[in-house]
């Protein structure tokens, strides 16, 4: 089901019937120069743009429909209520969980994380239980783990990647143990592009007894996800990395796991009744979203759901390897390039760095050519660390990015390897 | 619009292939680290201070060439300044990467500096520029914890 598994031949064949340049008229804010140059966006994978449907979807909410949810007896307020309930519904369809009870709205993948540390891991781990944390973290499926290791005395194992960027399958069947209680793992690395065997691992920790929190934040937009058989614990992601609105992501979990939980926040909608003496707690979903929710943002959630569906997500993940294949030929042919992440299953994105050439300067000057990397640690501290690097370059594709796109990104490197050379 | 060629001047591609004061300084008496946490860049300074003046002082780390260069001709515009005008040209230096307040013409080694103006055009580079400035001045203030661009 990985985007990598999409081969050659089907890439091949999709050509023809995916139409990028119907996709980029959708997306407004392509349509503009940087510095005179047409914008050239390589940055998704920070944070991707939005279709015209995702925005109108929002617009229109706040035009027609606005008021709080689940509160009032009103029109407006049912209104508000079924599209905020709808958007759960197809982001449960998307990724198929088996219930609507085990979607539940957060702020982004890092709430989402910290959700599930202070919760299920406050109520479970104790004084030497151990946490494997993998080494290409995203720095918000580290630190809320060590925290909770503060708090718990449990103690974080490190799961170390090879050199291609792929994480040590041996090692981490040595580090499973009655010991282990939570493997944390991202599907797919924002700093490097591996896309891990979650399914395998999943199998793996759930045999010694742990329970599996996936960083999901670089994978949903990429693949098509299918919860009831990855058959992790908890998967948690963020809309705006999904052509969604900024401000409101999902955790998955499983309903058993859930109820058993405590809740999270505490305030309005999480409960069922408040005297002085007790509350009782509401059900599922709504014991984990205390006070009123990013409504707009839900909606415009629902919207970009519908929109990836539309496309089809191995539609998008064949373009997208497509360019990844093209972008890796062309790094290939240029002296003093080092590609970071070369991993065998691998998402569409190009962490690089120039021989000589800082990351920032290389930043600069490819924005002078109306080209948007990112440059930096990626919050991926470790995986700098791992190759004894301060930053890289990355360039992450999206489904409205194009073959031209990567030659104006190798052209622009040219360019910054010119400047540098005077 | 803003060019170029007016941030990376040839004077900053000189100074960020061969930085001058680099490296290790035995004998200093004052040392900080610089960190941004944007980027990673790392710079750490010493400094010889005898009597209030700096006698003498070198940087190494790592660091983009905007932050390279800024730290290189820091180093020889300070070297032999007293305490007190190192404060001055801090001022004077942030006044001119920032455009907020005057920068002071008047200082002997000020057109040295100069050449980084152009970062002013570029906010996300500022920090680039002064993170080697905020580094000495926390030195020179002999501050033991290591500072940082981010407040």
């Amino acid at each position: 089901m990985s985007s990598t598994e999409v081969t050659a031949a089907r890439v091949s064949d999709l050509s023809s019937t995916y139409d990028v340049e119907a996709i980029r008229a959708d997306f407004p804010v392509l349509r503009q120069n940087v510095h005179g140059k047409p914008l050239v966006y390589l940055d998704s994978g920070a944070s991707s743009q939005k279709p015209r449907t995702v925005i109108d979807a929002t617009v229109y909410y706040y035009e027609h429909d606005h008021s709080n949810v689940h509160r009032g007896v009103h029109t407006l307020s049912q209104r508000a209520t079924d599209a905020f309930e709808n958007a759960r519904e197809k982001v449960r369809g998307f990724i198929n969980a088996a219930s609507d009870k085990e979607v539940i709205y957060v702020r982004g993948t890092t709430e989402g994380i910290n959700l599930v540390a202070r919760t299920y891991g406050d109520a479970n781990l104790k004084q030497d239980d151990e946490i494997i944390v993998s080494e290409m973290e995203h720095h918000a499926n580290i630190v809320p783990w060590q925290m909770l290791c503060e708090r718990t005395g449990a103690k974080i194992q490190v799961l170390h990647f090879n050199d291609a960027g792929e994480l040590d399958m041996h090692e981490f069947d040595a580090l499973l143990s009655d010991k282990t209680k939570v493997l944390a793992v991202t599907h797919v690395s924002n700093a490097l592009g591996t896309v891990n065997p979650i399914k395998d691992m999943t199998c793996k920790a759930h045999a010694a007894g742990a329970v599996v929190v996936v960083d999901g934040a670089q994978a949903v937009p990429h693949m098509q996800l299918d919860m009831q058989d990855l058959d992790c614990d908890f998967y948690t992601f963020s809309s705006h990395k999904m052509y969604g609105p900024t401000g409101i992501g999902i955790l998955y979990g499983k309903e058993a796991l859930l109820d058993a939980m405590p809740p999270y926040e505490g305030g309005g909608e999480m409960i069922k009744k408040v005297t002085f003496e007790e509350t009782t707690y509401n059900d599922l979903p709504h014991k984990f979203e205390a006070g009123t929710p990013s409504i707009a943002q839900t909606v415009g959630l629902g919207a970009a759901v519908d929109y990836l569906d539309a496309i089809g997500l191995d539609n998008i993940a064949a373009h997208e390897q497509d360019l990844l294949e093209y972008a890796t030929a062309c790094a290939a042919k240029v002296e003093g390039m080092r590609i970071y992440g070369t991993a065998k299953h691998k998402a569409s994105l190009l962490s690089f760095g120039l021989d000589g050439i800082h990351p920032h300067d290389i930043g600069t000057i490819l924005d002078f050519e109306g080209v948007a990397v990112r440059t930096g640690h990626h919050c991926a501290q470790p995986v700098m660390q791992h190759y004894g690097v301060a930053a890289t370059t990355r360039a992450s594709f999206g489904m409205y990015n194009t073959r031209s796109d990567v030659d104006a990104l190798f052209t622009g490197i040219e360019k910054v390897q010119q400047t540098f050379a005077r | 619009m803003s060019d170029l060629r007016e941030l990376y001047q040839e004077v900053i591609f000189d100074h960020n292939r061969s930085p001058r004061n680099f490296g290790k300084l035995d004998d200093a008496n004052r040392t900080a680290e610089g960190y941004n946490p944007v980027c990673g860049d790392q710079v750490k300074l010493y400094v010889r201070v005898e009597d209030g003046v700096i006698k003498d002082v070198s940087f190494d780390g790592q660091g983009c060439a905007i932050s390279t260069a800024s730290a290189s001709i820091m180093t020889e515009a300070l070297k032999g300044k007293t305490e007190q005008e190192a404060e001055t040209y801090f001022k004077s230096f942030q006044a001119l990467v920032t455009g907020e307040g005057e920068a002071d013409d008047s200082l002997e080694e000020m057109f040295k500096l100069e050449v980084l103006g152009g970062v002013r055009e570029f906010p996300m580079r500022v920090k680039c520029a002064t993170l080697p400035w905020h580094t000495i001045n926390a030195a020179l203030e002999n501050k033991s914890d290591s500072v940082t661009t981010e407040k």
